[in-house]
């Protein structure tokens, strides 16, 4: 018995020096930087983490907690950046700890999907969404649905309206569009995260709505736009603010964002005066403080995230959104990213 | 110290750590639910205003207390004839036989399935019957919901009551059936009265369990914030609401999921105390 106590002893002694020599001796050759926040951009950061981990050995960790819940994190100091896909206000700002900047990371869209079997295409205006999404019109084959889609042949079925029933960026970029284009809308229901829906039933996150939709015939709702395409989804076209009928892709939502943006990058790129541009697009962003000298954060781990936030706006990283049904950022967006991320200092001192 | 003092002070000890853990969760929901009802008041409980945009922030419980409720009693009615009927089919008519174990088993499987699986379920099976069926045209709502929760506290309510009707005296059985009782006789006037308050112990605590039951609901309940027109209307549960919201919530609306939160609780207690008092009636 005596033995069997020492051998174990042995062994518990032996691992425990193994693991300290292994984690001393990881700290010296790379930092793992945690990131917390929206579910909305999480396809494009998966892939795009993963590339930098092989390449660097940079070990990222991303967790799909929320826009709400990154900007919570990063209050507490318990992440390294948050992200989020609604800029925070300056009041929300001005809440915050320290001082934060911005960085837009990539363009995403929010798709009005549908599931009609039979039907392929169809074209909505802004007054449609304004009757389907306040529960004004109610079957498909309502007379004004008719008159914009002549040739279709629309089934005399309800429809159903699909939301998040969660608080969600995407439900922030749906109900800002749909502010600007109704006052009906706007006084009524308004925008946020989460709202008071007038009509239809929620799912949870942009997998649960895309899966509701995909499973129910007769709904519509509105998703992330990688959700739509990566389950093929089929989504309407929608009329922009130059009344052209646009349909999401990879260009339009890009053009989205040729208009002029103010330098630290806070606005929302919905209902777009370019001709071309989708009219649900919208940054996602990366929050992160702009002193990096907090809690005891060491140089090199403040030299990293800035040199990898660098590495997310470089062509590399913003070559991966395609692949992924995201937009790249304008070059134009990329200086001003750049010009923001040479402002992230580290007691002062210039990382970049 | 011997044995005796030991095993008494460590008994002493866990059992004052649950006492500690029920008084801090109480103690940390009435803090996180002050603000709401320092706000609402006892409208709180009584509005069915749900409205989380900014500067018309307005929050009520009702729809959601309804909507526990409605589902939780729908799911019991359910559940009674499905576990009464199969409690004593393993307790009476074909005890210790080996497809009563069979039987046995299989219910108290259904008490290990994750309440996930349970939700999908529902959602790629269950709901397109409905909609098959014509109940309603998309299949989500409170009667899909309290139809899975129904299932899912089966095993509940059945484990207890078998166990309870097994428990009923031979002698009074073998008096009733020697005075010419049939079985059918044996079972409702002999075994039924003499277990009946065992077997509302059993339906009280599967009701606490369907009053909480989260995840299954929320995929079928159709999470709208409203009171519920009908029974195939949709509508949102205490627990659905809070799982659904807490992630971005914050200020008051934080404190309004709090505030459910401890509504919940106070339901379930409620439930239980009831559940008691008929017990105690009965025996």
């Amino acid at each position: 018995m005596k033995k069997l106590v020492v051998l174990f002893f042995a062994i518990a002694v032996l691992t425990a020096c193994n693991n300290s020599n292994q984690s001393s001796e990881g700290a010296k050759k790379k930092v793992t930087l945690t990131a917390a926040g929206a579910t909305f951009p999480m396809p494009f950061y998966n892939m795009v983490f993963k590339n930098y981990t092989k390449s660097t050995g940079i070990l990222l960790t991303y967790g799909g907690i929320g826009s709400g819940g990154g900007i919570r994190s990063l209050k507490d100091k318990i992440v390294d950046f948050g992200a989020t896909d609604a800029f925070l206000s300056d009041e929300k700002i001005k809440s915050m700890p320290a001082e934060i900047v911005h960085i837009p990371t990539c363009l995403g869209a929010v798709v009005i999907a549908y599931n009609l079997p039979g039907v392929e295409e169809i074209k909505l205006t802004n007054e449609l969404l304004e009757g389907i999404f306040m529960g004004k019109i109610t079957k498909w084959n309502d007379e004004k649905i008719k008159a914009n889609n002549p040739d279709i042949n629309l089934p005399d079925k309800n429809i159903t309206v699909v939301h998040r029933s969660d608080g969600s960026g995407t439900t922030y970029i749906f109900s800002d569009f749909m502010s600007k284009v109704s006052d009906v809308w706007k006084t009524e229901v308004g925008k946020g995260k989460s709202l008071k829906w007038p009509c239809g039933i929620g799912a949870k996150g942009n997998p649960g709505v895309a899966g509701t939709i995909k499973q129910t015939p007769g709904t519509i709702g509105y998703i992330g736009s990688e959700y739509a395409f990566a389950q093929k989804i089929p989504v309407a076209l929608l009329q922009n603010r130059a009344g052209n009928y646009i349909e999401p892709s990879v260009e339009s939502i890009s053009a989205a964002a040729k208009a002029d943006i103010p330098d630290d990058t806070r606005v929302m790129l919905t209902n777009s005066a370019d001709p071309e541009a989708y009219p649900i697009s919208g940054f996602t962003w990366i929050i992160l403080y702009k002193d990096l000298d907090y809690d005891g954060r060491s140089k090199t781990r403040a030299l990293e995230t800035v040199k990898f936030l660098d590495w997310l706006i470089s062509k590399d990283a913003q070559d991966v959104t395609k692949k992924v049904h995201y937009s790249p950022l304008p070059e134009k967006t990329v200086e001003k990213a750049k010009q923001i991320l040479r402002t992230v200092n580290y007691g002062g001192e210039s990382l970049l | 110290m011997n044995g005796e003092k030991i095993t008494k002070v460590v008994l002493f000890i866990t059992s004052l750590v649950i006492l500690f853990l029920a008084a801090g969760i109480v103690y940390s929901l009435i803090n996180g639910a002050l603000p709401a009802f320092n706000e609402f008041g006892l409208r709180f409980i009584f509005s069915s205003e749900w409205n989380p945009t900014e500067g018309k922030e307005e929050y009520g419980a009702l729809p959601f207390i309804v909507g526990t409720l409605l589902t939780s009693i729908i799911a019991l009615l359910l559940c009674i004839p499905m576990s009464f009927s199969a409690s004593l089919f393993l307790g009476e008519y074909f005890r210790n036989t080996k497809i009563a174990n069979i039987l046995g088993s299989m219910v108290d499987l259904l008490a290990g399935i994750p309440s996930i699986v349970y939700g999908l379920w529902g959602f790629y099976v269950l709901k397109p019957l409905i909609v098959d069926l014509g109940f309603n045209e998309q299949g989500f709502g409170i009667f899909t919901s309290a139809l899975i929760l129904s299932i899912m506290i089966i095993p509940y309510a059945t484990s207890l009551s078998n166990e309870i009707i097994k428990m009923v005296p031979n002698e009074l059985k073998e008096a009733a059936y020697s005075l010419g009782a049939t079985q059918w006789e044996v079972i409702f006037n002999v075994i039924v009265p003499s277990a009946r308050s065992g077997i509302v112990a059993s339906y009280i605590l599967a009701l606490g369990r369907a009053l909480g039951e989260t995840m299954a609901v929320t995929m079928l309940i159709g999470n709208a914030n409203i009171i519920p027109k009908g029974l195939f209307d949709t509508g949102n549960t205490m627990a659905s609401v809070i799982a659904n919201q807490f992630g971005e919530a914050e200020g008051l609306k934080l404190s309004s999921l709090i505030a459910i939160a401890l509504l919940l609780f106070l339901i379930t207690g409620i439930v239980n105390s009831i559940g008691k008092l008929i017990i105690n009636k009965l025996s």
